[in-house]
């Protein structure tokens, strides 16, 4: 199998030829090299790689067969999710205290593959997300839970999706308590984007509620360059999209040592998967695919903005391999009967579903540039994500000028 | 992010747990009978329905009955137990079950095993671990937490939730003595262990900071390792933060120039190795522009091979550097 892999040694001798084998973009793909010290760490990079290359493998003969391949398996997600958004068995009990995220990731799925949402839906996801409210601001993973603010994240990024009055005007914006940080509830930059995209989103941010935000969140950021959960900890794809984001939309991004994130965050997309990690020498995993990918607009975005790097940025690329990040979730991320997961192996869910399309609708396209760059069917292109939100950008849209031409009643 | 979900393609399992012979339905206990279950209300038209289980729907019917009431007694306490059971990730449960907790004062010692034990079935929890931190904030006694931590840190020595605890106990309490043995008995086991390398930067930040001793055995220590694997991204990660606590930077230490003698006559093709050496000559670059002619063209050549050959999968970061390279320092 050494069409996807070159040899370190190789190096000194013929310069490699990059062979379009099967997308035309194709990157090569490097194995780890164990330098003959095998550790827990490596024994497990090295079963993935393996169980990749051979999916790879027959991948490249279907491809053969059928050269619009990959194909997004369009139906078949799309009914996995729907049936999500309905009806859960009981294996989901666990996610008892997480339903509007489950109620988040299902539409989001819906929205980004384009599948229109039926009145009958919507109201009923209002509803029932009104009765996640409580009256004392916030919302509760499900009816009758103390308010979080993930759950309120979830639940307002659900409301968002609808786009419709009825939905935004559910949302009581006038109890402050719904925006501290969850009482007696654990702290971190996860915490931190929520409340601070749930203000955003509603307009009702003003200069007091986040002083010192972006302070605490700057203290997160590790000597590697990502952003770790609380101050100290280790660097971490999901709160480095949590401390970025944040920081953008407070306006402080430029404060964070730019060049250092850079190197941490290019240097999570794997070698030989294409995937992204969510820590150093961690395993490849899909639902890093928007976590580490969104974080490559707000860096772009960032860089665009700053005399010293805006020169060097190419308009039309994300910093990136888009093409190997495209083919690791539509080659080895597809479940068969529809819907996305970590990797191959492993079982399908809503999470993976919800932040794997996401991460591929980053993939497809650079927004601003107008640039698409589309691996496999060309129906596989799916509707533009916001990087900060995780939402459509018209969603985004008219939520901002819902909110805003709405006076508080403070 | 949140807990991510799990999809089990039979769902008869519940239906076994059900029909235990030893659980007793509340609605059919005796000493629970003044109290009214509170189904949940979903309105007409649910979404997201999950199709509880009959002893689920019993213990929650039960749970919010008693959160109406406020009723702080020790059948509200056995009932979260219960209730915890079935959901360690229901957060209102535990915050019910702390104010239960405290009202009653009920023992800590007791609470702490039976957190412990939630804690070793399902270690990736937030709210567990969460539960676990206010105890021992309650009882001021960390004496357990650094076993604990250990234990689950055998079976994963990456979960990010008991990193978190052990770091808490270590800073809050002062504990670092033994901290960097354990965490070299880590990186003997795997010297790729990421965690471990970042709590070996904690422990020196937050104990002896970085001192001119402390960065050369530290330097040492992490230049020995990249000597044995060099394709570690852990080691050069470390190796650059301990060098931004180094008036020289990344020139002119005599550890790590040593190093690039041992890796420039061993011939190594370290991608690692490769990017240390371009932001090697960026900090020449930028401190001395007397040698941007002759290293200019150097580090270009480097960042085409990075990019073509020996890392790929980043060009598009390569070639960025080679942009702004040629835009910051030709003559």
């Amino acid at each position: 199998m050494t069409s996807f892999s070159i040899s370190a040694n190789s190096l000194q001798t013929e310069p490699l030829e990059i062979t379009h084998q099967f997308i035309e973009l194709c990157t090569p793909r490097i194995h780890l090299d164990v330098e003959g010290n095998p550790t827990v760490t490596s024994d497990e990079q090295v079963k993935v790689e393996s169980t990749i290359e051979h999916i790879l493998e027959t991948f490249l003969e279907n491809h053969e067969i059928d050269t619009t391949l990959p194909r997004l398996n369009r139906l078949q997600i799309v009914d996995f999710v729907r049936h999500g958004l309905s009806k859960l068995s009981a294996s989901y009990e666990c996610l008892d205290a997480s339903r509007t995220w489950v109620c988040y990731w299902n539409l989001h799925s819906l929205e980004l593959l384009e599948v229109p949402i039926p009145d009958e839906t919507k109201n009923a996801v209002i509803s029932f997300l009104n009765l996640c409210q409580n009256p004392t601001g916030g919302f509760g993973g499900g009816p009758f839970q103390y308010s979080h603010l993930a759950p309120t994240y979830a639940a307002v990024n659900a409301l968002v999706i609808l786009q419709s009055e009825e939905a935004f005007k559910i949302i009581n914006r006038n109890e402050e308590g719904a925006f501290a940080l969850h009482v007696g509830g654990e702290v971190d930059v996860r915490g931190t984007y929520c409340a601070v995209v749930v203000a955003k989103l509603t307009g009702i941010v003003d200069q007091k509620l986040f002083s010192g935000t972006s302070e605490w969140i700057l203290k997160c950021q590790t000597y590697e360059g990502g952003f770790a959960g609380t101050p100290n900890q280790e660097a971490h794809g999901g709160y480095t999209f949590c401390a970025l984001a944040a920081l953008t939309l407070l306006g402080q991004e430029s404060k964070c040592n730019v060049r250092c994130l850079m190197r941490w965050a290019c240097n999570r997309q794997m070698k030989f998967e294409g995937g992204f990690q969510g820590r150093t020498n961690k395993l490849v995993d899909g639902c890093y695919s928007f976590w580490q990918g969104a974080l490559f607009p707000l860096l772009h975005f960032l860089l665009a903005k700053s005399d010293q790097y805006s020169e060097a940025l190419d308009a039309k690329r994300w910093l990136f391999n888009q093409e190997a990040l495209q083919e690791y979730l539509l080659v080895c991320c597809q479940h068969p009967f529809g819907g996305l997961l970590d990797k191959p192996g492993r079982p399908r869910d809503f999470y993976h579903t919800c932040y794997g399309l996401s991460g591929l609708s980053i993939a497809q396209h650079v927004s601003g540039s107008g640039k698409s760059s589309i691996v496999g069917s060309p129906t596989n292109e799916l509707a533009l994500t916001h990087p900060i939100y995780n939402l459509g950008v018209n969603a985004v849209m008219s939520a901002l000028n819902y909110f805003n031409s709405q006076p508080l009643r403070i | 992010m949140a807990e991510k979900s799990k999809e089990s393609l039979t769902d008869s399992s519940d239906e076994g747990s059900d029909q235990e012979p030893s659980y007793i339905f509340y609605r059919d206990r005796q000493e629970w009978s003044d109290v009214v279950p509170v189904e949940l209300h979903e309105g007409p038209f649910p979404v997201v329905a999950i199709a509880y289980s009959d002893r689920f729907k019993d213990i929650f019917n039960y749970f919010r009955a008693i959160v109406l009431k406020n009723e702080i007694s020790e059948r509200a306490f056995q009932l979260t137990s219960d209730a915890l059971e079935l959901n360690p990730a229901n957060y209102t449960v535990w915050q019910y079950r702390r104010t239960v907790l405290k009202g009653l004062e009920k023992s800590i010692p007791k609470e702490l095993t039976f957190v412990r034990t939630i804690i070793e079935d399902h270690p990736k929890n937030y709210q567990v671990w969460h539960h676990r931190r206010v105890l021992v904030e309650w009882s001021g006694d960390p004496s357990s937490e650094l076993r604990l931590t250990e234990i689950v840190l055998a079976q994963d020595a990456k979960n990010y939730h008991a990193w978190q605890h052990r770091q808490w106990v270590l800073d809050t309490f002062k504990l670092f003595d033994h901290e960097l043995e354990f965490v070299e008995r880590l990186l003997e086991d795997d010297i790729r262990n990421n965690s471990a390398w970042n709590q070996r930067y904690f422990v020196v930040k937050q104990t002896t900071g970085f001192t001119e001793d402390i960065i050369n055995r530290e330097l040492s220590f992490t230049v020995n390792s990249i000597k044995i694997v060099c394709n570690n991204e852990s080691a050069w990660n470390y190796l650059r933060g301990i060098l931004s606590h180094c008036p020289t930077g990344l020139n002119g230490h005599p550890i790590v120039e040593e190093l690039c003698q041992f890796l420039d006559e061993n011939k190594s093709e370290a991608p690692f190795y490769f990017a240390f050496l371009v932001d090697r000559m960026e900090e020449m670059m930028q401190s001395d522009p007397s040698k941007r002619e002759v290293l200019l063209p150097k580090a270009d050549e480097v960042l085409q091979l990075l990019a073509t050959k020996m890392d790929p999968i980043r060009r598009e970061y390569w070639l960025f550097l080679s942009r702004y390279f040629n835009s910051q320092f030709a003559i």
